[in-house]
């Protein structure tokens, strides 16, 4: 039962380490303000979500516990309400989402 | 890079990186303290002064040959006169050897709770704590009589102005949710820092974090009708009354100044009373002043709209 | 092997003169405190590095760990953060207020208008004491 505990644990932590580390290089390599907070913001949640279930799953039924659940519940509420807030900021400022432009040249060269 | 909101933002990061790097180095007081203050307090204040001063810097001048000059050789002075420091992490260093062994062993005897850093803070090293409090509630004084604002404005306008964030509705609903629970986190930390990491600066700092930002989302009109001026600077005082208040009871008991053993009929009680109350005034401070502080520079940036 | 140990004060430096360098090659007023914060974290590492004790854990008393690192530090750099915000916030006032004052928070401007607020006032001085000769002069005439 400890083992299968630990396996199920790590498998939570490797998930959320792999999508924080995905959620790092989408913000590098997204070519626009609003896939980066996208991206930023899938850290926050999913990331930080799953590894703190793996935490919980390592520690015993406790007052750690507890402080994990209000963790991951005040978390999820803060990150998502900051990345809503930087996009709505974004957009009353002006800033126009990226437009791929690439189907209209690829059509005619000659227009 | 000229971009000051960016160089602010980068700070901010280097503030929280800094903390979990603390907490690397078992350093928990301290990484709570520099996450909060560092990675808080201290952006918002930076954020609310670019507001006022203007977002870019200028181009320099001139080629900074001999700043680089100067900072490489007195880089390579203190290289070389770190060499015959103690290695990093020995447990023989001279540093473990005299004062901290007698702390880390008679603690939990003389005084009673498990967080050493928060007994000796309060307890054996009192005293420069209370100066501590004093540079604080100093600080508070100075930004209060440098960003001064004048009566008449302040009381006829500041009710008809409304927030400028009555549209952002998801913001506000969280935030209506989150403050209790932050204000609760706060008094937690407050009263639970003789057990684990925190303490009265911590607590102050999470209190002013909520306060700041109801003041952000519903506008500085309601947030002053609750923490008015003249409210905000007794309860400022109050703190650092309560804290040496403490020291001259423990005098007319009998004890030394900030000697907590007289306090009570047993001299660990009285330790725990004495470290609490002394928390207790640290922590109201630190609130009011970062309440304050934040409140003068965010009238600064609003009182363009009452001048006509 | 010997030098190798000695890591963590070459961080130290590394970041103290990183914080040094923005103070003095840096113009923007704003630039400088944040250099001066960097410094201020330099100095927090060396404290606290210094009472680190390998094997150790962090100073609250437990049943399960013997070894704890020194409380000592974590005490000092506990006030020295809180001394460093309440400066700071006074620097960043200040530099409202010189703002207000000067139009500018770039250094060269400061100093620029200061000078050139020494020179009127010296100006000034000169002319006063000549005009008065002239008046002088008028009322013996």
């Amino acid at each position: 039962m400890d083992i299968l505990l630990d396996i199920i644990s790590w498998f939570f932590l490797v998930m959320g380490s792999f999508f924080c580390l995905t959620g790092g290089v989408g913000l590098l390599r997204f070519p626009d303000f609003f896939t980066r907070v996208h991206s930023a913001s899938l850290t926050d949640t999913l990331g930080a979500g799953l590894i703190l279930v793996g935490l919980m799953l390592q520690a015993e039924w406790g007052i750690v516990t507890a402080k994990l659940i209000m963790i991951l519940i005040f978390s999820l509420l803060a990150g998502t309400t900051a990345s809503h807030a930087m996009a709505k900021a974004a957009l009353n400022s002006g800033l126009e989402p990226y437009e791929n432009d690439k189907k209209e040249s690829s059509s005619g060269e000659k227009t | 890079m000229r971009d000051l909101l960016a160089v602010v933002m980068l700070s901010g990061i280097y503030s929280l990186l800094s903390a979990s790097l603390f907490l690397d180095l078992d350093a928990v007081d301290v990484a709570f303290t520099e996450a909060a203050v560092g990675a808080g307090i201290s952006t918002l204040l930076m954020l609310a002064s670019l507001k006022l001063v203007g977002r870019f810097e200028n181009k320099s001048r001139y080629k900074p040959g001999l700043a680089l000059g100067v900072v490489l050789v007195t880089g390579a002075l203190l290289i070389y006169g770190t060499l015959d420091m103690p290695y990093f992490g020995m447990a023989d260093a001279p540093a473990h050897l005299h004062v901290a062994p007698r702390y880390i062993n008679d603690s939990m005897a003389e005084i009673g709770i498990p967080n050493i850093v928060t007994s000796v803070l309060a307890s054996y090293r009192g005293y420069d704590t209370l100066g501590e409090t004093l540079v604080v509630f100093t600080a508070g004084i100075g930004v209060m009589s440098l960003l001064l604002v004048s009566r008449q404005t302040k009381e006829e306008s500041y009710k008809k102005v409304p927030a400028d964030m009555q549209q952002q509705i998801i913001l506000r609903v969280v935030a209506k949710m989150m403050l209790p629970l932050i204000l609760l986190f706060a008094l937690y930390v407050q009263f639970h820092g003789d057990y684990g990491p925190g303490g009265g600066f911590q607590a102050g700092v999470i209190f002013a974090a909520g306060i700041i930002l109801y003041t952000m989302l519903f506008g500085l009109g309601n947030s002053q009708r609750l923490f008015k001026r003249k409210t905000m600077e007794l309860v400022t005082a109050a703190g650092v009354l309560l804290y040496a208040g403490v020291g001259v009871v423990c005098m007319l008991l009998g004890g030394n100044f900030l000697d907590y053993n007289v306090l009570r009929h047993d001299p660990v009680h009285g330790q725990h009373l004495g470290i609490l109350l002394v928390e207790l005034g640290v922590g109201i401070t630190v609130a009011s002043v970062m309440i304050v502080i934040f409140f003068k520079f965010t009238w600064r940036t609003v009182k363009h709209k009452y001048k006509e | 092997m010997n030098i190798l140990g000695l890591y963590n004060y070459w961080i130290v430096v590394l970041l103290m003169m990183i914080g040094f360098y923005i103070v003095i090659a840096h113009e923007n007023l704003i630039k400088k405190l944040i250099g001066l914060g960097i410094f201020q974290t330099s100095v927090f590492f060396f404290y606290i590095s210094i009472g680190k004790i390998a094997g150790g854990t962090a100073p609250i008393l437990d049943e399960k760990w013997h070894l704890y690192s020194n409380p000592l530090p974590h005490v000092l750099i506990l006030t020295a953060i809180v001394v460093g915000i309440a400066t700071t916030a006074l620097g960043l006032s200040l530099v409202v207020r010189i703002q207000e004052a000067y139009g500018s928070i770039e250094e060269s401007d400061i100093q620029a208008q200061d000078s050139l607020d020494q020179l009127e006032c010296s100006l000034e001085a000169y002319g006063i004491r000549q005009f008065e000769n002239l008046y002088d002069q008028d009322l013996n005439e």
